[in-house]
This record gives structure tokens, sequence and C-alpha cells, in this order.
């Protein structure tokens, strides 16, 4: 088990130093460019490649999943990341150098939300063609992009305020319900709603509202927790959210009107890609304005020293309700995306195991820090992905991964991290500069 | 009608009388000071009046405005300020961030600023951060601003705290042993704050001090707190000369 994870991790970890050295002047432009070459080159060439490598298909996973289930194929899938994916980022990112950097100098200096715009466009055109090459992909990138919502907001809790909730999938279950709800009730003939009550073009329009309804009754949910846990200071969090969870759970098993435990389906097919990534995107933006603002960061002071927060004119009970439901709705948005990307929902879908995939997520990518929350759901959707063949296995891997990273960085890989977009995408050098 | 008035201001934690019968009447751009060996209940008539801990009995108002059974972050907004004789500060936070959370209150923007990063959230972030950066200079760390609060020396740490209760615009500023734990220089350089602080904003000042040297120099009036009981108040001179005072609290540390 050991060997097959440090396996996994070692070309990975390798090249990344390399890159660090070699290429720390690419801008993310240049990334950018070089990722959607290489994704446009799997969707020409990937086929006739893999089949001359002797793969069944194109590796869906950069070959994490094959190398697990048949290590015989793991030179050639190798090979096929290494020419698909390594060398043509590699090559672009260090030949586009120059003009990257000018074009994000001169991006950012006719308007910084005109660049992050076009940042954001080049990134979900990677997404999108990476995702067509198969249903899976598709699958994976969009749990993976709720993933991010979840792991984000449940930082805000955990991270920022520093306290424990464990209530998080009970939110997601109050949102997935809510707008499973008003979907099919709405635009769906059904056999638990009956008849469809507006046309269905309607529908795609009225989404969002049900999305935001389902976020708005998480918010609810988290006000019944707020008011007794935060009404003293203790540590009641923890177990009030926990047994939050387990309310919700039981109370949906027994509404026969959502299909009780048997779940509710046939939710219309409009969580498709473009609108999971721009309610992904919505999220990150304004969790991250609202923990970078004075009224965001309070969050911290009450954590840190609730008596001199208090003192120095923060209503710390209100800091604390408040950005519990915030960080509540969150979970119910993403929860009423994720019913509406796997189309079925049921009660058992948000449970313990849940609750515990979100924690490692939130503790192994980093407290206090949107940035780590978004490596941390990342890599550990596709790591849970990977490991699937190993089956029950995987949770031994994953948890014992877990403890690897709080022995070394007890507060996770990518801690107290200013998540700044404009940092993030300026130019890496003055044009024109070779250093 | 004074700035600040407390009357019968008594306190028990569970049997034990901390503070018994307290009164003091402080005006606009007074300072005063308060004195007494380890244990007196200085630090719980502060933590009284700023609502910490709620008085067994007694009046507490500023300007008029009754503070009892009001919340810390109240008292606080209504304009007192304070610092803590045991730091504390936010561990995670830079000094910038202190002195900016304290203006938490004057931040109107309200959710949706915070959410979308409105125009007004950017105008009030950055007078709150300008006015920041002005106290700190004033206290003399500026150019520590963003260092993270952990990072500083003990005397530095004193100065956040200073530059953090100045930056809530207090009418009235309770100083905990500001110069705790300072070396004699750092002590000199702390008067001089206290000296142009109350120059600068006119602020009232209610100071707990160990060290005579400070507090004599400083205050127009002291009072000597023994075991929860004013047992004597005056000027530094009748305080000095206060045989009440000498035998109870002078004669053991006079040395200081
Ligand atoms: N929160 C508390 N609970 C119980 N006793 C306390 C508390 N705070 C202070 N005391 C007690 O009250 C007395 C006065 O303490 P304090 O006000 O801190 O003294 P000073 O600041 O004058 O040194 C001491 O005997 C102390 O032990
Ligand atoms: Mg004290």
């Amino acid at each position: 088990m050991e060997a097959t994870s440090s396996e996994l991790s070692a070309p990975e970890s390798g090249l990344k130093s390399k890159i660090g050295r070699l290429f720390s002047r690419v801008p993310i432009i240049g990334w950018l460019f070089g990722a959607l070459v290489a994704v446009i080159l799997e969707q020409i060439v990937g086929m006739p490649l893999a089949l001359a490598l002797g793969l069944p298909k194109i590796p869906v996973l950069f070959g994490f999943v094959t190398v697990l289930k048949k290590p015989m194929l793991v030179p050639s899938t190798m090979l096929f990341v290494l020419l698909i994916y390594f060398l043509p980022i590699v090559i672009i990112a260090r030949l586009s150098l120059e003009p990257a950097n000018r074009l994000a100098e001169k991006l950012i200096n006719f308007s910084m939300e005109g660049s992050v715009l076009i940042h954001l466009v080049l990134l979900y055109a990677i997404l999108h063609i990476w995702a067509e090459v198969s249903d899976y992909r598709l699958l994976i990138l969009k749990f993976t992009l709720i993933a991010i919502m979840v792991t984000v907001s449940l930082n805000v809790i955990n991270g920022y305020m520093g306290e424990f909730s464990c209530s998080h999938p009970g939110f997601m279950a109050l949102g997935a319900y809510t707008a499973s709800v008003f979907t099919v009730s709405l635009f769906v003939n059904d056999s638990l709603f009956g008849q469809a009550l507006l046309p269905s073009f309607l529908g795609p329009f009225l989404f969002p509202l049900g999305l935001i309804l389902g976020g708005c009754v998480a918010s609810l949910g988290a006000l019944l927790v707020a008011i007794p846990s935060f009404k003293t200071r203790g540590d009641y969090l923890a177990i009030i959210s926990l047994a939050f969870l387990f309310i919700v759970k039981s109370l949906i098993e027994n509404l026969e009107f959502v299909g009780g435990p048997r779940g509710l389906s046939s939710q219309p097919d409009w969580a498709n890609l473009p609108i999971v990534f721009a309610w992904t995107v919505a999220c990150i933006w304004i969790i991250n304005n609202f923990v970078r603002s004075t009224l965001g960061k309070a969050l911290n002071a009450v954590r840190d020293e609730e008596t001199a927060a208090n003192a120095m004119t923060v209503n710390t009970r209100r800091t604390k309700m408040v950005a519990f439901m915030f960080a509540a709705f969150w979970a119910g948005v993403a929860g009423g995306l994720f019913a509406h990307v796997l189309r079925y929902v049921n009660p058992t879908t948000f449970g313990i195991q849940k609750l515990a995939e979100v924690l490692a997520m939130v503790y192994f990518g980093g407290l206090n820090s949107v940035y780590g929350s978004i490596v941390g759901a990342v890599s550990l959707s596709i790591l849970g992905e990977a490991l699937r063949p190993l089956e029950l296995f995987k949770w031994i891997v994953i948890p014992l991964l877990l403890i690897l990273v709080m022995i070394f960085r007890p507060t996770g890989l990518i801690a107290f991290k200013e998540f700044n977009v404009k940092k993030l995408i300026r130019p890496k050098q003055s044009p024109g500069k070779e250093v | 009608m004074s700035l600040l008035q407390v009357e019968k201001m008594t306190h028990y934690f569970g049997g034990l009388r901390a503070v018994h019968n307290y009164d003091i009447h402080i005006e606009p751009g007074q300072i005063r000071g308060l004195i007494g060996p380890n244990g007196a209940g200085k630090t719980t008539i502060f933590n009284l009046i700023t609502g910490i801990h709620q008085p067994t009995e007694g009046v507490v108002s500023l300007e008029g405005k009754n503070l009892v059974g009001l919340q810390p972050y109240q008292i606080a907004s209504a304009g007192l300020g304070r610092t803590f004789q045991n730091l504390l500060l936010w561990r995670h936070m830079s000094v910038l961030d202190h002195v900016i959370m304290a203006q938490y209150s004057r931040m109107t923007y309200g959710l949706v600023g915070a959410f979308f990063g409105t125009a007004k959230r950017k105008r009030q972030e950055t007078e709150a951060e300008e006015k920041a950066y002005r106290l700190l200079e004033l206290v003399g760390i500026s150019g520590l601003a963003n260092q993270n609060v952990l990072n500083l020396p003990y005397g530095d740490q004193r100065r956040v705290e200073m530059a953090r209760a100045l930056a809530m615009e207090p009418k009235i500023l309770f100083l905990d042993e500001p110069t705790a734990g300072m070396n004699p220089e750092e002590l000199l350089q702390m008067m001089e704050i206290i000296r142009q602080v109350h120059k600068e904003f006119g602020l009232a000042i209610l100071l707990i001090e160990h060290r005579l040297k400070l507090v004599m120099e400083l205050c127009e009036e002291i009072q000597t707190l023994v075991f929860g009981e004013v047992i004597a108040e005056g000027t530094p001179e009748e305080i000095q000369n206060n045989p009440k005072v000498i035998d109870a609290y002078l004669g053991k540390e006079a040395i200081d």
C-alpha cells in the first residue's frame, strides 16, 4: 500500500520541483496556453497514440487508475502522459515566456476584471475540452468543482472561524432536496409531484433560483444550529452540529413526499459543466471577498482571542452566526448542484462518510485558506477516484495520507495563505527584461 | 455630568469580594491613576466597567448612558477603549490588521460590500488602512505593519495594543499596566506616547500602573486600591505622603 501511494506521488513532486526551478517566470496565462494545447492535442491524436502505445483507450485520469488496475501498462501510460501533457505544456510554457508575460501585463493594464475573465474563459475551455473525452471525466470534474464549493465554505467555519462543525453534509442535503423539489415539482412530470406546472423552457432560467432557495433553506438550518451553539462560549458546536446531521438525515428518511429512504430522482439535466463552473467561480469569488474584508477577518479575531475582539467593538455572536449561515448557504447550493449532476439523491449520500470526505479535504488542503481548500478538494477528489480500484483499502490509504500531513503540517498543506487573484495572474517578469 | 461615572460598584467572584463600593468620576481630558498591590482588584475594575464581568452591584454610565448589562462590544462602541495587561492579541493576524480590526464598528458597507467588494467597501477599507498607518506611526511601529504580531518583541506588542485601542476612537482610554515587562528606555517611550495621545486626541485616560514614577508624573489624581477598596485618593503628592498608602503599598514597593 505504502509503496503504491509513494509511487503515485513521486513522479508528480519531482516534476513539480523541476518546473519550479526552470519555469518560475512563466505567468499563469502561459500555463493555461500550454494546458489548452495539451487537451486539444489529446482530442486529436490521443486515441491513435493510446492504441499505438498498446493502451485500450485514453488514460482517463492521467493514468492513475491504470497504474493500480493493470500495472503492466504503467510504462505506456507514463509515455502517454509525457507526450500528451507534460512535454506540450512545458514546451509551450517555456516558448511563450516572453509573449505570455507581455500579454499578461497588457491585460492587467487594460482591465483587472477583463483579465480575470479571460483567464477564467481559458481555464473553462481547458476543462471543457478535457472533459469531452469521456463522460466519466465530465462527472469527476463536476463533482470536483462541487467538492471545491463545499470545502471552501466549510473552511470558513472550521478554518477562518476556528470552530468545529460537522453539519455540512446536512446543509448539502437540505440544499439538494430543496432544489430537487423545486425543479421536479415545477418542471417534470413525475410520480411524486404530478404534472409539471411550468413550461420546461423556463427551467434553465429558474434553475439558479432553485439553487439559491436550497442555499437559503440550508442557511435556515444553520440558524437552528447556531442559536444554541453560539449562545455561550465553549465547544458545543461540534456536538450540536453532529446531532443536526443525523436529524436531517432521519427527517428526510421519514418524509414520504420526497421519497423517504428510496430517494428522489428524475431531476432535469440542467447542471451542465458551464453552470457548475460558474457557480464554483461565484462561490470562490464571494467567499474570498468575504474573508479578506474586515467583516470577514473579524472571524479570525474571534477565533484567536474572542475577549479582545469583543472589546474592540466586534459583535462576536453575530459575526459567528452570519458566517455560519453564509457557509451553510454555499453548502446548500453545492448540494443542489450535486443532486442535479447525479440526477438522483437519497439521504444516505449525506452521512458520516461525506462528512469525513469534506473534513479531510479541509484539513488536508489547509486551514484558513481558500487556496488550500481548492487544492485539498481537487487533490483528494482525484485521489479518491484514482484509488477506487483499491476498493475498501482506499479508506486506509487516504486516512494514512491525512495522518502524514497532520504530522508534518498540522494546519494542512497551504494554511493561512491569502488567495490573491491579482497576484496570481500578474506577469512574472517585466517584458523585455530577461533575468 | 462627568464623562464616566461609576458609583458603589461591587463584585464578588464566588465568595471572594474582589471590588467593594468603588466610585470614580472622570471628566473629559483627565488622566487618572489607579495603583495598588497585585490582586487588589484593579484589572477586575476594568473588566467590570468594560462589560467583561457584570458588577454584582453598582452604577456605571458613560456620558449619562447606562453601561451595566451591555455587551463588551456595545460598551466599546459607546466610546470606551482599553488595553489588556496580559496582551490579548490575535495570534494569526498582522500588526496592521489589528489596528484595522478595531475600526470594525465604523465599517458600514455591510454584508453586500463584504461579499461583492463594492466601491464603498474599498473606500472604507482604504481609509481604515490609512488611519491604521497613522496610529502605528504615532506609537512608533509603522515599519512593522505587515509583521505577524507574534514576531514582535514584548514592548512592541504593547504598542500594538495601544494603537489598536486608539483606533476605536474612544472617548476614554483604559490602560492596564501598559509598561509591564518593558525596559527603562521603552518605559520612557511609552510615557511619551501616552502624553502625546492625551494631547493630540484630548482623551480621558484611566491608568493602572505598577511603576509609581509613571503614575506620579502623568496623573492628576490617583486612587490606591487594596483588597478591592479605595484606601486613599488624591494628587500624587498627597498619595506619596499618605501614611495608609505608605503602609499598605509604598512601603513594600517604593524601590521601584
Ligand atoms: N475571573 C476571575 N475569577 C475568579 N477570581 C478572579 C478572577 N479574576 C480575578 N480574580 C481574583 O480577583 C482578585 C483581583 O484580581 P485582579 O483584578 O486581577 O487584581 P490586580 O489587577 O489588581 O492585580 C484576585 O484575588 C484574583 O485572584
Ligand atoms: Mg491586573
